[in-house]
């Protein structure tokens, strides 16, 4: 595979992992104040369906089957052509339909638009919630120190 | 034997009416939403999540709720309803090293590196009715230090650096799915943590009780138990790469236990491990414990003849939907079998009866 397009599917991973992460009401407020909505047809309807999670045995071993969450996917193409793909988490036809045309909307002249309206408040909001999770969980940092017992003295 | 019956059709309808009624409870109270019992009951949404094998918070408060809280009936919807959703397919393994921890203690190690982190934690609380509970709900914003977002090393890979703990070797071996495949013995170590990841929380509690009390002790430290959020990412075929495609709350147990060692075995430690959708550490602890007690065999060690390390009972017994599912339907219509059964006795009574006072059978 030329470097490119390594780098290209890097930066695909990227938004498509954010996409399918945040919370759908966060996503359509965001992508509601973007005016340019493009007209697509469906390749794939949106289908909710369930992903089987696996885990490794020990943290790093074999794997194994945890258990499954619940993915909603589809797939469209813009008028010019584009295909976009959403694979979102959770079972909202909407969220998985508006990721989609933002992955397609991504690949053409629109992305830097799309990255600077709707990508980048997205990721800085999650940002913020993990910081803030993270924050607390620091706050919670504990030392124990072992007493000394009779018997050492 | 279960054999259909007919009819019963209006009294059916109007038990479900009543027991909508029911679920409802006095309308002079507030209906409970989904939201609210998504976000204020997340431990009771976390063990349905778990057990229902199924990651996704608002469906499990759904469940809960159609379920007025009985548990066990949640799960049941859950795992029904899972049936329904077409597999996309596997995940990659996730990396729970990569794990954002909200939560990482390890009672093995006082200085372990990265800390030792409490997290929104039940213990030290004092276990005293908080009163204050049901008069207000106001709580103050929880205190926050500057955070570190770099990801937290296993305890477990330290003592892997000196080489005195049993290694887990990194495989990409396909594992056997019991949601596809029934379960067959001899099973194998994945399958193994895939039933009790979905097992009961009080029947997994109770067999791993059982290895402390002395039944296959297995010696458990817990060496590392984290709390946190993982992703989860999965190769898409029509892009051609993988692509993060979510995230899970998870619970890892990592247990340190003795090990003598073996023919083959230097003396070292031995691993158990526990793995659970959502914050539930009494089930990962648990189930790392029997995990343990579960290798006997692959470990070299005596079969003791404990419950805890026969993994066709354990296994067979661990899944609350299949064991609700046996002993409750004999509560429904067994009326034929019944009657056969009934006269059955009758008869034999008439037999005994007729051999201890052949003159009152004479009458």
């Amino acid at each position: 595979m030329a470097d490119h397009t390594i780098l290209a599917n890097t930066k695909r991973q990227e938004w498509m992992g954010l996409l399918a992460r945040v919370p759908e009401e966060v996503l359509t407020a965001l992508w509601g104040e973007y005016e340019a909505h493009p007209t697509y047809e469906w390749l794939r309807r949106p289908e909710v369906g369930g992903v089987m999670v696996r885990g490794r045995t020990g943290g790093t071993g074999s794997p194994f089957n945890l258990g499954e969450m619940t993915v909603t996917r589809c797939s469209l193409v813009l008028e010019d052509g584009t295909v976009g793909h959403g694979y979102v988490q959770g079972r909202s036809k909407t969220k998985a339909e508006v990721a989609a045309v933002i992955d397609a909307l991504m690949q053409t002249e629109a992305a830097e638009v799309i990255r600077a309206r709707v990508l980048a408040p997205l990721r800085q909001q999650m940002q913020e919630a993990k910081t803030a999770r993270a924050a607390k969980a620091a706050a919670t940092k504990v030392e124990f120190f072992t007493m000394v017992r009779g018997e050492d003295r | 034997m279960y054999v259909a019956v007919k009819g019963g059709e209006k009294a059916i309808e109007n038990a479900h009416a009543w027991l909508a009624e029911e679920r409802r409870g006095s309308t002079d109270v507030a209906e409970l939403s989904i939201a609210q019992i998504r976000e204020q009951l997340g431990l009771a949404v976390n063990r349905v999540m778990a057990e229902g094998s199924l990651f996704d918070p608002e469906l499990a408060a759904l469940a809960i709720k159609q379920a007025r809280g009985d548990l066990i009936e949640a799960i049941f919807l859950i795992r029904a309803y899972r049936t329904t959703l077409p597999r996309f397919g596997y995940s990659k393994p996730m990396e729970t090293g990569q794990m954002a921890c909200d939560r990482r203690i390890s009672a093995t190690f006082k200085d372990a590196p990265g800390g030792q982190v409490l997290g929104s934690t039940f213990d030290y609380t004092h276990r005293l009715l908080d009163f204050k509970l049901a008069a207000d709900g106001e709580v103050a914003p929880a205190p926050q230090n500057p955070p570190c977002e770099d990801p937290t090393l296993h305890i477990t890979e330290f003592l892997r650096g000196e080489n005195i703990i049993q290694d887990e070797p990194r495989s990409d071996d396909a594992p056997g799915d019991l949601t596809r495949e029934p379960m067959e013995f001899p099973s194998n170590r994945p399958l193994r943590l895939q039933s009790l990841a979905r097992g009961d929380e009080g029947f997994v509690l109770g067999m791993a009780y059982s290895t402390q009390r002395g039944y296959a002790r297995n010696h458990a430290f817990v060496g590392e138990l984290r709390i946190g959020k993982v992703s989860v990412e999965m190769d898409i075929p029509e892009l051609g790469f993988a692509i993060e495609i979510g995230e899970v709350e998870l619970t890892e147990c990592e247990t340190v236990n003795q090990f003598k060692g073996s023919k083959t075995e230097p003396p070292q430690f031995t691993r158990g491990y526990g793995l659970v959708f959502g914050q539930s550490e009494r089930k990962s602890i648990a189930m790392a414990l029997l995990d343990r007690a579960l290798r006997w065999e692959e470990l070299g060690e005596d079969n003791l003849g404990a419950p805890a390390q026969d993994e066709e009972f354990v296994l067979s017994h661990a899944d609350n939907i299949q064991a609700t599912g046996f002993l409750e339907h004999i509560k429904l219509p067994h009326y034929v079998d019944f009657q056969s059964e009934l006269e059955l006795v009758r008869k034999l009574r008439r037999e005994a009866e007729g051999r201890n006072s052949p003159k009152e059978v004479a009458e």
